[in-house]
């Protein structure tokens, strides 16, 4: 890098974690690095706070939309040429969004990261959707929701689910957009979109690697520094009102076998330094099924045979509010309402009787472990940290919360099964219908507004 | 404002010559036949071991499809005196992962661990119960069969999945790798205990074994392990492998399906890991589909004109010669013409080849992304694996970058004239009405 002229002026990196720099450009552009020097190369993942709760329905799937049209080309960087770019550097790039924040990400040999930096520095202010541009990815997104839900049951179900889980927090609408809203989707929906939501200050670089800090913020400071910040628009908290009793759905799809879905609304981690609950709630999830001798499996698929899968899951760590997750697929001959009083007496069991130490142990266990085995993924370690910083959380969470999961007790873990009550139930069964001899069905974007 | 001056660099950095450090592979056989592969590195505290056996699915019979994963899937469920739930409790207690991979070709068993003495010989003793005395309960074996059968019926409501197995059919018919990989509801219902215990002993063999061993531990502590985990294994070497179906005539296949999309799929038979041809294929086809958004077809079906998410072509290089594979999904209005253009597309670059463009932005590519392809244990530990159970050679990865590089325009177009026959392939579709 000939960056080094620059560096005389990064006095203000300050350690945030182990190894971790964390420093705010001027715009507002959060500039964070870790150093990993296992391997010659380098991740830069640039997260954006705009995801699919920021949006407004009659638009909905636009943040992803906009995604896949960052891709659409600058006054600089014609159309086609930002993946070229990276790939003849030889590079791998690609994006995401989900609910809480959109991500693009390139890893590059340590010494190409300058490539990836100038390209989303441009496209971060430069962008020129052409209408008809426009017109060809919204088709290629109608395809990949077509693939990943029209087509796919267990997608189907998650997604009604969620629209009948939440009354009014926008995590009652999919990321990839009801079909309807993608069909009437125009090109200046996105542009306003990127309006909105594309500055340095609603963003932060994370990057991961063999690199040296201080030569990575001057390069962060040479591409995305002459960027201006922009007044953001409000956020409104949009706190979902207490759920008064259990929710319950049916979805008709092409199907062999039922599948059953179950989401508790439960706390979310606010205050790293004092919450408990979420901790607790993880190591719930582990006990009830972090491994092949969790109690779901145990009991439900080995022991009592009704399931041929069973697991559960805490969603906790988000902008949004924390949902606890069971589902199975009942064993032939089962149905899914067994499976739903099975999963529910698990729970009971625990809110009555509490865990054994050496549950909680193992469960422990593969935390210790499983914080060693995450080193070998530079990747993964920059995931961790875009996340920490998009919500607005500290980055040495990354290895207190460690000590958070040591620190649970069995008494936590009980009490946070007592916070699984049918007054916070919502219960979406997969009720199959028959798949040859019958004419292809309708698209799903009907079943979405009939429910 | 300022892009015009900055991207100046990416010329430079183009011309740069890649610098990496090598894989240092150690590389032994035992007393009893097993090859073993050992990248030792103390970066991190904890270790990656893999067994790999030549027991894939290739390997069933139509009458007892199901048989080699069934074995596969069984090997933990109950081991050397301890019960499933046992097995699971002592890994769990340690932090240990007990992985499995499982195809056509292969079966093996990997276990992640810490390095520390307490985990690691805790997590080695269930290691070594699960390879050396898996015992196959019969009630057990009951129930993961009925496990297994569900797993088949969401296959059957998956179209991709439906037309994967199409696919793999019509070019192999009813054997080898034309049998489904989890086998049928007929083959595994037939399945006796005995059946398993007779495969086990039959196919995982330590003549045929294939060690794969990286992370924190010495030279003495792999070989010590190496020589523990293979002198408990069957011993002797499994009987020669089936010899290759003979290709099955073109076929078209039109499946319905109620999706709102239809899979498609054409290929035909492709190549083996160890073929004369495979860099030029491996280069050339990164040009033609492999390559993602440099890829011709990704180019024509998506960005042209938008009829699919993905869309690609792949080898898929096996023992004996895997298919190459091209894909697409879209609306089931459009599935004609998508496979129109995907068609036009091969057909045109096995006429034409890359162009010189084409070809240098393909090396750039891979050879520039090589660092990215060992930058972790786990896929180190993929290279190792591949490396021995295909018998490549030791040099492989130090190779790897020259043999990309040395990839001509002309050898590219006279394999892919000499391999791939436009007019020659199957084509599977699933979805919509069958046509």
């Amino acid at each position: 890098m000939q960056l080094k002229t620059a560096l005389l002026l990064l006095s203000l990196a300050a350690p945030a974690a182990a190894g971790v720099t964390d420093v705010t450009l001027d715009n507002g552009l959060r500039v964070i690095v870790k150093e990993d020097h296992r391997a010659p190369v380098a991740v830069s993942q640039l997260w954006y706070k705009a995801g699919s709760m920021d949006e407004f329905n009659g638009t909905t799937g636009v943040a992803h939309v906009l995604e896949h049209t960052m891709f659409k080309g600058t006054e600089k960087v014609p159309e086609g040429e930002f993946s070229k770019r990276i790939a003849a550097a030889g590079g791998r790039e690609n994006a995401f969004t989900n609910r809480d924040q959109t991500v693009y990400f390139q890893q590059l040999q340590k010494d190409r990261l300058a490539v990836a930096f100038e390209l989303e520095a441009d496209r971060m202010a430069k962008l020129q959707l052409k209408d008809e541009s426009f017109a060809k990815e919204i088709q290629v997104v109608m395809e990949e929701r077509r693939l990943r839900t029209e087509d796919n049951p267990q997608s189907v179900l998650y997604e009604q689910l969620m629209s009948v889980a939440y009354q009014a927090h926008p995590y009652r609408r999919p990321v990839i957009g009801w079909m309807d809203d993608l069909q009437s989707m125009t090109a200046k929906d996105a542009r306003d979109w990127y309006a909105r939501w594309y500055a340095p200050n609603n963003a932060t670089l994370v990057v991961a690697g063999d690199v040296n800090p201080q030569d990575v913020v001057a390069l962060a400071k040479q591409t995305f520094g002459p960027l201006a910040g922009k007044p953001l628009p409000p956020r409104k908290p949009q706190e979902e009102p207490a759920q008064r009793g259990e929710k319950r759905i049916t979805v008709k799809a092409p199907a062999k076998q039922p599948y059953l879905l179950m989401a508790y609304h439960a706390p979310r981690l606010r205050d790293a330094e004092q919450d408990t609950m979420p901790w607790a709630m993880q190591v719930l999830a582990g006990v009830l099924s972090g491994n092949d001798s969790a109690r779901l499996g145990k009991r439900l698929v080995k022991e009592q045979r009704i399931a041929v899968d069973a697991g559960a899951s805490y969603d906790g760590i988000g902008r949004g509010p924390g949902m606890f997750y069971l589902e199975g697929t009942p064993s032939k001959g089962k149905t899914a309402a067994e499976l739903e009083a099975a999963l529910k007496a698990e729970i009971q069991r625990i809110q009555q009787g509490g865990v054994s130490e050496a549950e909680l142990n193992r469960v422990k266990a593969q935390v210790i472990a499983g914080d060693v085995y995450q080193r070998d993924s530079v990747f993964y370690q920059a995931m961790q940290l875009g996340e920490l910083a998009t919500l607005g959380l500290p980055l040495d969470l990354l290895e207190k919360r460690v000590d958070k999961l040591k620190a649970v007790t069995a008494e936590q873990v009980q009490a946070a099964a007592k916070l699984l009550t049918g007054d916070k139930l919502s219960v979406a069964s997969l009720d199959p219908q028959p798949i040859s001899g019958q004419q292809p069905r309708p698209t799903l974007e009907g079943m979405n507004h009939v429910r | 404002m300022f892009a015009k001056r900055l991207l100046a660099p990416l010329v430079i950095l183009l011309l740069a010559l890649p610098a990496w450090a090598g894989v240092a592979i150690q590389h032994w056989t035992t007393p009893q036949g097993t090859r073993v592969y050992f990248v030792e590195n103390h970066d991190i505290p904890m270790l990656d071991v893999a067994v790999d056996f030549p027991a894939g699915s290739r390997f069933d019979t139509a009458g007892k499809s199901g048989l080699a994963a069934l074995t596969h899937g069984m090997l933990d469920q109950g081991a050397g005196g301890l019960s499933d739930v046992l097995i699971a409790q002592r890994l769990a207690d340690v932090g240990a992962v007990l992985g499995g991979v499982f195809d056509q070709d292969r079966a093996g068993v990997s276990l992640r661990s810490l390095s520390s003495a307490r985990e690691r010989d805790a997590a080695f003793g269930v290691l070594a119960a699960v390879l050396h005395q898996p015992e196959f309960p019969q009630a057990v074996m009951q129930r993961e069969r009925a496990r297994m059968l569900a797993q088949l019926r969401d296959e059957e409501a998956n179209p991709g999945e439906i037309a994967e197995k199409a696919f793999y059919q019509a070019l192999y018919g009813n054997q080898g790798y034309g049998l489904p990989v989890s086998g049928t509801a007929r083959g595994l219902g037939g399945l006796k205990r005995g059946d398993l215990q007779a495969w086990y002993k039959a196919r995982y063999r330590a003549g045929d074994a294939v060690i794969s061993i990286i992370g924190d531990l010495r030279r003495a502590e792999a070989e010590q392990l190496a020589l523990r985990l293979a002198s408990g294994l069957p011993q002797g070497a499994a009987a020669a492998a089936p010899a290759p179906a003979k290709p099955m005539p073109l076929g078209q296949k039109r499946i319905a399906y109620p999706s709102s999309q239809s899979h498609v799929l054409m290929g035909e038979i492709g190549m083996a890991r160890n073929d004369p041809d495979y860099f030029a294929l491996y280069v050339g086809n990164h040009v033609l589909g492999g390559g993602g958004f440099d890829s011709r077809i990704l180019e024509e079906v998506r960005q042209k004109r938008g009829y699919a998410y993905s869309a690609y072509s792949y080898f898929i290089p096996m023992a004996q010669p895997g298919p190459l594979l091209i894909g697409l999904q879209t609306k089931n209005a459009q599935a004609e013409d998508a496979l129109k253009v995907a068609r036009d597309t091969v057909a045109g670059f096995v006429a034409g080849g890359p162009s010189e463009a084409e070809l240098a932005q393909a090396k750039n590519n891979l050879v520039g992304g090589f660092p990215l392809r060992i930058d972790s244990n786990k896929k180190i530990l993929d290279y190792l694996r591949a490396i021995g159970f295909y018998r490549l050679p030791l040099t492989y990865l130090d190779d790897w970058v020259g043999a990309v590089q040395g990839v001509t325009l002309e050898q590219i177009k006279d394999a892919f004239q000499r391999r791939v026959n436009p007019e020659g392939m199957s084509v599977v579709i699933v979805g919509g009405n069958a046509g």
